[in-house]
């Protein structure tokens, strides 16, 4: 069937040659560690990896922790906000910039630069801002405000969205240019003929070139979402989880049961449940992105 | 010669994407001071505001002394300015026996940087060429399970990697470290050069296959030359990542060769010990340039690239 | 298939490489015996800041001093969650380090088991280190199965109540002596404007504070029986009931305490703005360096002013198994630089901890330093905890804590359930 073309296979030859070290780095690295890190999790390794079979009981310990419940509730609130305030606070940032506006470059490179920023002093400069002895509510309240109240990183209900405010400083410059990028890719023709009918500016972002701009969209959430789930250092470096547990992540978890618990397997068994719901969201996408089109045979 | 005709068409349309790139879109600017340009220009302000303030905080604090900082009040402009934070953090700052500060490790970050950026793009961009064209059976399997592993925390995959490195004695040396970064690069960066590559209009490559040209034939001489902005923004992306990684430097590397990182966290990152925040500050600052310096120099290249590379899956 | 292929190619290469790289050592060790044996030695440990660095410094100065190896520093902060990943990537890598340090207590086990770890004791016992070492209980926890795996080098207690001199006169009461008068003077400080009880809202200190609470509340025998022993009827009874009420006063009296950092909260009571602290010895260097006296400007209370009882915890060297019978052999004159009587004090000094011979004078140690070399001179101490649990039930039990101290509608008693619960199913 394939060699119907006689140069089908010298072609796919070339191309399977220069797709080697991605076919090693997906079967060997990420799908062969995946079934060594899933296999792991059924046993009750702690400082070394061992193979000791316990069955399912890291999982049902998993299930039994309330710091593993309250850091996934956490990655849900913070995933939904972090992916929807980055890409809108991305797109908004990028349309001002696309308005002929002076100073483009100077106002890109601000809102890019903490993007290169180490997150242990992002976490802590945030920590200063937030502090309300110190930061943001001390200073307004001493311009008059008496009553102001901003006081995220002490309040177990709310640190969540202090760490939040930190992570799309850090992240919306990137999503901004990636945005930007796809306003720039947009046929000017297309803004004439809107400009023409008389359809406003608001209306033709949101019917015309929002669906335009579809790629650029899943390029950007693929981006942001593989950030959120693995989001860690920004946390350590913020609230250390706290005040008490009210700001674990998943990723944290994982890292604190493999490296500070000494338990292994537990950290594997967390691992493989967050890597569990990412295959279930991937695979249905997958399927729709590559299902179907082809070019060039 | 029907080859030079492909490419000098291949040459027009990278003239025409410039042009139509270099100039933004949307309404024409009208007064300076309409409401419409008050309101763009407030929005931007506000926004840039919250993107410096704590910028402002880092640079102000980075030159303060301890006692002053231990008064408490971080908005204040300095009563002093002195910048021994940064000859300290740069020059003399001690982690263990070594007084040498961040300037210890500088060049074993740049010996790792620049070959892990290299090899990263080098493979991912041949990885995207013949994902977007030259599909083969199971390619998208592979490219599926590429995406996923995006998505699995670093720190999972320490010991498999320690495992295999040492299988392949690999273990310890900077091949090693480098063979890791262009590893866990690949996801993204493959994902950006499909799209890219994907984008490029299929007659061009029609046209050079009945020319005759090949896999590489095409790959040199159509879609490097086309796609050097989606090289500048992998390489961005590379850059910052690999420039502040941590983890995998202490893990897959020795002592000798050991990137600025590490001294930057052992600068700011005890634990037991006195915090000196000037030079925390002064020492991320410092850390953070070189990947400032590689936006400063390619910023216009960065959007036009990221431009092309997205907008057609 | 190919990869395999590959990968077993790579694996004999290595293993040809090896036997020529032993060959050429071989050669190279007949010909040098006759010479001392220099080695480098690559020495792993998370001291970083000005003062850990110097004491780090003294121990790199006198093995250079005293013997022809060279020491290669390996520091990386950030303590012992960084510090075991490498490690154990380094030794299952094979490309162990020469030594490094962790804590001493029951985290080291699987690497023994493992035979990842030396075995010092022959060692140990030419130097009579069971009759140096003091509190023995120090050696104690770096033996498993009566062999020596590593070399304790210094002591640090969690159990002290920093207070700020200034802000008691400034709120007009006495300095207390004690956790009750302490909670007593509360209400005057708040009035006064005074945060009574400062702490870092990062978990490791709130449940650090919580630890501290509960062996100097309920003193060192039902903390033995508790965490030594794993009894948890002890655990949900009435004693630590008391804990338990102390730590619901103590999470009260420190609400308004808006701090991440430890060296933030101390420099409240620097500053005179917090009355209390409650963290280990090692917050001194922070007085000392923002000029503060001991006695003067502020006041150490060791067990809370209740029961005098030091946890003796501290820092140990660990030894990897090596092939290289240069380093071997260096090994061990590491270890037993490290534990000799002029290193010690050496270190110690500047690291602001206290030896672990029992037969050395600190001369130039302050105030607080000579109550907690008394308190160890009288024999009342208790391990510490990172001796007597798992690292997993201690970060059950430090998340149990750390919730406590954020959440106020978590009830002592409820959190006391909750406790005895994990004693109960601790190993």
């Amino acid at each position: 069937m394939t060699q119907r073309r006689p140069n089908q296979l010298f072609r796919n030859l070339n191309a399977k040659i220069a797709a080697l070290p991605m076919i090693l780095t997906a079967t060997v690295v990420f799908a062969g560690g995946t079934a060594w890190t899933v296999l792991y999790s059924f046993t009750d390794s702690g400082l070394l990896p061992k193979l000791d079979f316990v069955g399912l009981a890291q999982y049902e310990r998993l299930w039994g922790t309330p710091r593993w419940l309250v850091s996934i509730e956490n990655l849900f609130i913070f995933g939904i906000c972090s992916l929807i305030f980055s890409m809108l606070i991305g797109f908004i940032l990028a349309a001002l910039l696309d308005q002929k506006i002076r100073f483009e470059n100077t106002f890109r490179t601000i809102f890019l630069y903490p993007f290169a920023l180490s997150f242990i002093v992002t976490g802590l400069v945030w920590q200063w801002l937030l502090n309300p002895q110190f930061g943001i509510q001390a200073v307004v309240r001493s311009w008059g405000w008496e009553n102001f109240n901003f006081n995220p990183l002490y309040n177990a209900d709310i640190v969540i969205y202090g760490v939040l405010i930190a992570a799309l400083w850090q992240g919306t410059g990137l999503v901004m240019c990636l945005m930007l990028a796809g306003l720039r890719g947009i046929d000017e023709d297309i803004w004439k003929a809107a400009r023409v009918d008389g359809i406003p500016m608001w209306k033709t972002y949101l019917f015309i070139v929002i669906p335009m701009m579809r790629p650029v969209f899943i390029t950007t959430i693929v981006l942001i979402a593989s950030g959120i789930v693995r989001v860690y250092d920004l946390v350590v470096a913020q609230t250390s989880g706290g005040p008490g547990i009210a700001s674990e992540v998943p990723a944290k978890y994982v890292y604190d049961m493999m490296f500070a618990s000494q338990n292994l397997g537990q950290g594997f068994a967390a691992s493989t449940m967050m890597l569990l719901s990412v295959v279930i969201v991937i695979i249905p996408w997958a399927y729709l992105e590559f299902g179907g089109r082809k070019r060039h045979g | 010669m029907a080859n030079v005709g492909a490419i000098n068409v291949t040459t027009a349309s990278v003239d025409a994407a410039a042009d139509a790139m270099a100039g933004p879109r949307g309404a024409r600017p009208r007064r300076m001071l309409s409401r419409r340009n008050i309101f763009l220009y407030g929005a931007l302000f506000i926004a840039a505001v919250y993107y410096l303030l704590p910028l402002y905080v880092m640079v102000v604090t980075s030159v303060k002394g301890m006692p002053e900082i231990r008064l408490g009040n971080i908005f204040s402009p300095p009563m002093e300015i002195t910048f021994e934070p940064w000859v300290k953090a740069w020059a003399t700052a001690c982690t263990g026996l070594n007084c040498e500060g961040l300037s210890r490790g500088f060049w074993n970050s740049v010996q790792i940087t620049v070959p892990s950026v290299l090899l990263s793009i080098v493979i991912a961009s041949l990885n995207g060429y013949a994902l977007a064209n030259w599909r083969f059976k199971g390619a998208n399997l592979f490219f599926t399970i590429l995406i996923v592993g995006a998505f699995i925390p670093y720190q999972v995959m320490i010991y498999p990697i320690v495992i295999l490195l040492r299988e392949m004695g690999l273990y310890g040396s900077l091949t090693g470290l480098v063979l890791v970064h262009t590893i866990f690069g690949m996801p993204i960066l493959t994902l950006l050069f499909r799209n890219y590559f994907s984008s490029v209009p299929e007659e061009l490559f029609k046209a050079a296959r009945v020319d005759g040209a090949g896999f590489w034939g095409i790959y040199f001489k159509i879609m490097l030359p086309m796609s050097l902005p989606i090289f500048v923004v992998a390489m961005i992306i590379q850059v910052t990542g690999i420039w502040n990684d941590f983890l995998f430097g202490v893990v897959y590397a020795r002592p000798e060769t050991y990137p600025m990182t590490v001294q930057l966290n052992n600068i700011i990152n005890s634990t037991q010990g006195v915090k000196e925040y000037n030079v925390n500050m002064a020492a991320t600052i410092i850390t953070g340039l070189v990947p400032l310096i590689v936006y400063f120099a390619s910023g216009r290249l960065f959007v036009r690239g990221i431009a092309a590379g997205a907008v057609k899956g | 298939m190919l990869a395999f292929g590959a990968v077993q190619a790579f694996s004999d290469w290595e293993d040809k490489m090896k036997t020529i790289k032993t060959f050429l050592t071989a050669s190279t060790l007949l010909g040098a015996t006759a010479l001392a044996q220099a080695a480098d030695l690559e020495v792993t440990h998370w001291w970083t800041s000005g003062g850990e660095a110097a004491a780090v410094a003294e121990f790199a100065k006198a093995l250079e001093e005293k013997t022809d190896h060279t020491w290669i520093d390996g520091a990386i902060a950030g303590g012992g969650n960084t510090a075991r990943p490498i490690m154990i990537s380094r030794m299952t890598g094979g490309d162990p380090m020469a030594a490094t340090q962790f804590n001493h207590g029951r985290q080291a086990e699987e690497l023994i088991e493992a035979g990842l770890l030396r075995d010092l004791t022959s060692l140990a016992e030419e130097e009579g280190w069971r009759d140096v070492v003091k509190p023995v209980s120090l050696l104690d926890s770096c033996t498993i199965d009566g062999q020596v795996y590593c070399v304790p080098i210094n002591i640090h207690s969690w159990q002290w109540l920093w207070l700020s001199n200034k802000a008691f006169e400034d709120a007009g009461v006495p300095v207390p002596t004690n956790w009750e008068e302490f909670v007593a003077a509360a209400p005057a400080l708040e009035e006064a404007g005074k945060i009574p009880l400062a702490i870092g809202r990062q978990p490791w200190q709130t449940s650090g504070a919580f630890q501290v609470l509960l062996v100097s509340v309920v003193g060192p025998d039902v903390y033995l029986k508790v965490y030594r022993d794993k009894d948890a009827e002890v655990a949900a009874g009435p004693e630590v009931a008391k804990a338990f009420q102390a730590a619901d006063q103590a999470r009260k009296m420190a609400e308004k305490s808006t701090v991440q950092l430890w060296q933030d909260a101390t420099n409240l009571l620097i500053t005179g703005q917090a009355g209390g602290q409650i963290m280990g010895d090692w917050a001194q260097g922070d007085f000392q360096l923002a000029g503060q006296v001991a006695g003067e400007d502020y006041t150490c209370l060791p067990g809370l002013g209740v029961h005098e009882v030091l946890m003796t915890g501290g820092d140990a060297f660990y030894f990897p198994s090596v092939d290289d019978p240069e380093i071997t052999a260096a090994q061990e004159d590491l270890a037993s630089i490290m534990l000799a009587p002029e290193t010690q004090v050496a270190f110690n000094l500047k690291k602001g901890s206290l030896p672990v011979r029992g037969d050395v004078d600190l001369e130039a140690a302050n105030d607080c330093m000579r109550k907690g070399l008394e308190i160890l001179a009288s024999g009342n101490t208790v391990p510490d905890t990172n001796q007597l649990m798992t690292q997993d039930t201690l970060t059950q039990v430090n998340d149990l804590f750390a919730q406590f101290f954020a959440d106020p509608n978590l009830t002592p008693e409820a959190a006391q359930e909750r406790f005895a619960e994990i004693v109960a199913s601790a190993e």
